[in-house]
């Protein structure tokens, strides 16, 4: 497809086109950790209340109402930062939303409403704690692991659209012939993508909540963790470590939809420059005059991985003109730092899974604690890295092979303004959450017996 | 073009989305308000505790109106809110940035271990319920004198919301939130049965009300020469209905709280402001922009249908759950705990055997999902392979984590001096 573009509004000039990309992807970075607890957050509290239902014991229900303390901070701070998103669409990028608003819009409208009952449930369930009966509780919860669900479909629905578009015509400037359900739902890219992105709503929740055990772990060393601690680390550290087994073939499916869909974002985050048959994978390196130096070829690797055939050719880079080709540095190394962060952590899972199965207990290990203290940024880590790559890759496009980025761009002045004030303003957000989390952390437990 | 009806509908979604925003985020962003005005000592501590503990279990659902305002707009009407956005960049971003604080701070009060750590945060929290409104006043402003131009961000940077009016709704939306929220806040400390509190918000409520009153009729004078065509439609043409049910809801407002009746007077105050918000549609319709129609700016058919589908459908779930949060709310159900009830423990799971059949279960899913996901590559292979590999997850995990849960306290329990973080 050719660059079809013709627009609602006049593209801009804007000077400040890369700090307008950092700003996005700043209010991006910040807000999709928070993303991953609601995604997998309520569940895990409810299956400590559901446990504390099934067995009457307290530690149980200590847990859900911490873990509850958390989910609810958490989730104002994702009310926040994802408000800031929402503003952004309009903005940095007024023309992309004033052009093709009418197309992918639904799937946020959608999106508000679900984001709505969890903002109504979550109140009743946080509110309702010794308020309402136990089982009216514990209900109360359920619609906020649904919506959860739904909300992150509908977002993802919106960036496969936008990796992927379709379900419109472009005339003289404005879309017609807009088929939303199927531009949203009927997109072959969202599936992988969003599969990709629970599981690793799970993993970062999971690392970060068991490395926060971990460490009381570690603190309490040689003694033997208290009942509760084993109870709080079993859940998320299973619950991670299990996405993470699954996460590698998920992501194997991911790449190999990539290779099909955007050959040119695929090139990139391989270092590929030239279309190659039988191409190798190369494991670190960088990427210089249409190649990998320094990097350790794994002969005929990316072929296979990228069609299930050792001798397939594999497009370069050079198969599209300079312009058109995402910063292939920025793409790899995120690629790669996702990659390899991922690899470690399914050795870490590997190991639990082991000493669980055969010793029929948790680790004892002080280096397992020490190594599940640091899972949780590098799942962070590889979180926003694995954005990077997806979205980077898909530059110069805002929406693929339609929109380029510049087109979008507002032509308001200030960004350089609006960029440090915002990060300014998300730092103090960072260190607010840091001093709360310890704050809730250090509370006494309200066990009494145990 | 669509027909008018269904071009238009979605602008009638977002402006209830704006009244209920204007209503329920305003009483919340005005409890803040109040904070900032508490004074000092015990009773002001009082004062911000009240503001802060009736709007937590409600606010962040208050707030999804402007989310949804600001989605059915960009789907229903794409190039009017790119050059809506764009033009008022900087308003936006102030209320995103006063969002943000509201937020983080609201949050934070959790973990306030003594009052002068609360004060600090309540502080922040309400400079920035000041700005917030002020902020997003100006924006209306804006738009009401026809200071956003279609394009990309083709109006004046500042001028076009610092005129005038704008500064004027500016104000006008800080007011009024205070008034809604002294009204609500008078109505919740009755409910509690707070005496003096009830008097304090009162006493506010009153002052706010007639200040709110007063501030609108401003507004009307700076409208006649600002925005010539809806002050003509306010005090004479057809929306001089909507002025009117604005006026007389005011007046009776203040006279229900004047004898105490505020459960009323929390849908009279809603009304006053409900009506302007509809004065101002109703004067400027059909215009949404300088030379564009509200059906000029809408989206193809197709699209409009769906957004009508999506909120009647959307409406039809959230509604009910909304009636369930404030019945919940208003009926004092989430303000004091009651006494743990321990639930009746079911005796734990039957043991291993169920344990080795989940975690046969489990290998199944891997070996399925392996080879429908990553070695098969139909698509119908591929969602079956997913399904497993989400399987394998759920029945691993239900296969490793009940063992390893402690079922009876132990021995090794000790003191609780090792507790997280401590």
């Amino acid at each position: 497809m050719t660059n079809l573009l013709a627009s609602a509004l006049t593209p801009a000039h804007q000077r400040y086109l890369l700090e307008a990309r950092q700003m996005q992807a700043l209010s991006f970075s910040v807000h999709i950790p928070l993303v991953c607890f609601g995604i997998s957050l309520p569940a895990l509290v409810l299956f400590q209340e559901w446990r504390w239902l099934r067995t009457g014991d307290p530690v149980y229900r200590e847990i859900a109402r911490r873990w509850t303390r958390i989910m609810v901070a958490l989730f104002a701070v994702g009310v926040i930062t994802g408000t800031i998103l929402s503003f952004e669409m309009g903005l940095l990028w007024p023309n992309f939303t004033g052009t093709f608003g009418g197309v992918f819009g639904l799937g946020f409208a959608i999106e508000g409403f679900s984001f709505f009952l969890e903002a109504i449930f979550i109140g009743i369930y946080v509110y309702g704690w010794d308020r309402l009966s136990p089982r009216a509780h514990m209900l109360s919860g359920v619609p906020i692991v649904i919506t959860g669900v739904t909300g992150s479909l509908m977002v993802i629905a919106v960036n496969a659209w936008m990796n992927h578009p379709s379900g419109f015509r472009l005339r003289a400037g404005k879309v017609v012939d807009v088929h939303q359900w199927q531009a949203l739902f009927g997109n072959d890219y969202l599936w992988h993508e969003l599969v990709h992105m629970y599981l690793a709503g799970y993993m970062v929740s999971g690392f970060l909540l068991a490395g926060a055990y971990a460490f009381a772990y570690l603190r309490a060393y040689p003694d033997p963790p208290m009942r509760y601690v084993r109870a709080a680390l079993a859940v998320p550290l299973t619950v991670a470590a299990l996405a993470t087994i699954a996460q590698g073939p998920v992501g194997d499916w991911a790449a190999r939809d990539v290779a099909s869909t955007q050959p040119i974002k695929l090139a990139a985050l391989e270092g590929l420059g030239k279309t190659t048959s039988g191409a190798a994978e190369h494991v670190l390196g960088w990427y210089t005059h249409g190649h990998i130096e320094y990097g350790i070829p794994i002969p005929h690797l990316l072929s296979f991985l990228a069609f299930h055939n050792f001798d397939a050719t594999v497009k370069g880079l050079d198969s599209v003109a300079a312009g058109e080709r995402p910063p292939v540095n920025v793409v790899r190394v995120a690629f790669q730092t996702m990659v390899g962060i991922g690899t470690l952590l399914g050795l870490l899972a590997l190991v639990y899974l082991f000493v669980r199965l055969r010793r029929k207990r948790l680790p004892e290990s002080v280096w397992f604690y020490r190594a599940l203290v640091l899972a949780g940024p590098l799942a962070v880590v590889a979180l926003i890295a694995g954005w990077v790559t997806t979205e980077v890759g898909r530059q110069p496009w805002v929406v693929y092979h339609v929109m380029r980025t510049n087109e979008a761009v507002t032509g308001a002045g200030g960004i350089p303004v609006g960029y440090t004030v915002l990060a300014l303003a998300y730092v103090a957000v960072g260190a607010g959450v840091w001093w709360l989390l310890r704050r809730l952390a250090g509370r006494p437990l309200e066990l009494e017996g145990v | 073009m669509s027909s008018p009806l269904l071009s238009a509908l979605p602008m009638v979604f977002v402006l209830t989305g704006v009244v209920l925003y204007a209503v329920l985020a305003g009483a919340d962003l005005g409890a803040g308000f109040w904070q900032l005005f508490s004074g000092r000592g015990e009773r002001a501590e009082r004062i911000r505790e009240h503001a802060h503990h009736s709007m937590a279990p409600v606010w962040e659902a208050n707030h999804v109106w402007l989310i949804f305002v600001l989605t059915v707009f960009w789907t229903a009407y794409p190039a009017a809110f790119g050059s809506i956005v764009s033009t008022l960049s900087v308003p936006f971003f102030i209320a995103g940035i006063g969002i943000v604080f509201r937020g983080i701070t609201y949050a934070l009060r959790a973990g306030a271990a003594n009052p002068r750590e609360s004060q600090a945060i309540d502080t922040v929290f309400s400079i920035s319920s000041v700005i917030t409104p002020f902020a997003l006043g100006t924006i209306v402003g804006a738009i009401v004198t026809e200071q956003v131009p279609l394009g990309n961000a083709a109006g004046g940077e500042l001028s076009s919301w610092l005129g005038a009016t704008s500064v004027l709704v500016g104000v006008l939306a800080i007011a009024t939130s205070a008034y809604l929220a002294a009204v609500y806040l008078a109505a919740d400390a009755a409910r509690l049965g707070e005496a003096d509190l009830e008097r304090a918000f009162r006493v506010r409520a009153l002052w706010m009300g007639a200040l709110a009153g007063a501030l609108a009729l401003a507004g009307l004078i700076v409208l006649r020469s600002d925005a010539h065509h809806l002050y003509h439609q306010l005090v004479s043409g057809e929306a001089l209905p909507a002025l009117i049910v604005s006026a007389l809801a005011g007046l009776a407002t203040l006279a229900l709280v004047y004898t105490r009746r505020f459960e009323v007077a929390r849908f009279s105050a809603a009304l006053a402001v409900a009506a302007v918000v509809a004065g101002w549609a109703i004067g400027q319709w059909p215009t949404l922009l300088p030379h564009l129609t509200v059906r000029e700016a809408a989206a193809p058919h197709d699209t409009l249908v769906a957004v009508v589908v999506a909120v009647l459908g959307g409406g039809a779930i959230v509604f009910p759950s909304l009636g369930l949060l404030f019945g919940l709310a208003l009926k004092g159900h989430l303000d004091e705990p009651k006494a743990v009830v321990a639930p009746t423990p079911v005796r734990a799971d039957a043991g291993g055997r169920r344990q080795a059949l989940l975690g046969r279960l489990a290998v199944a899913c891997l070996i399925v999902g392996f080879g429908l996901l990553n070695v098969a590559d139909a698509r119908w292979a591929h969602a079956v392979g997913v399904a497993a590999w989400l399987g394998f997850v759920v029945s691993a995990f239900f296969a490793l984590v009940p063992a390893l849960l402690p079922s009876e306290p132990d021995a090794t329990e000790g003191s609780q001096e090792h507790m997280l973080g401590q």
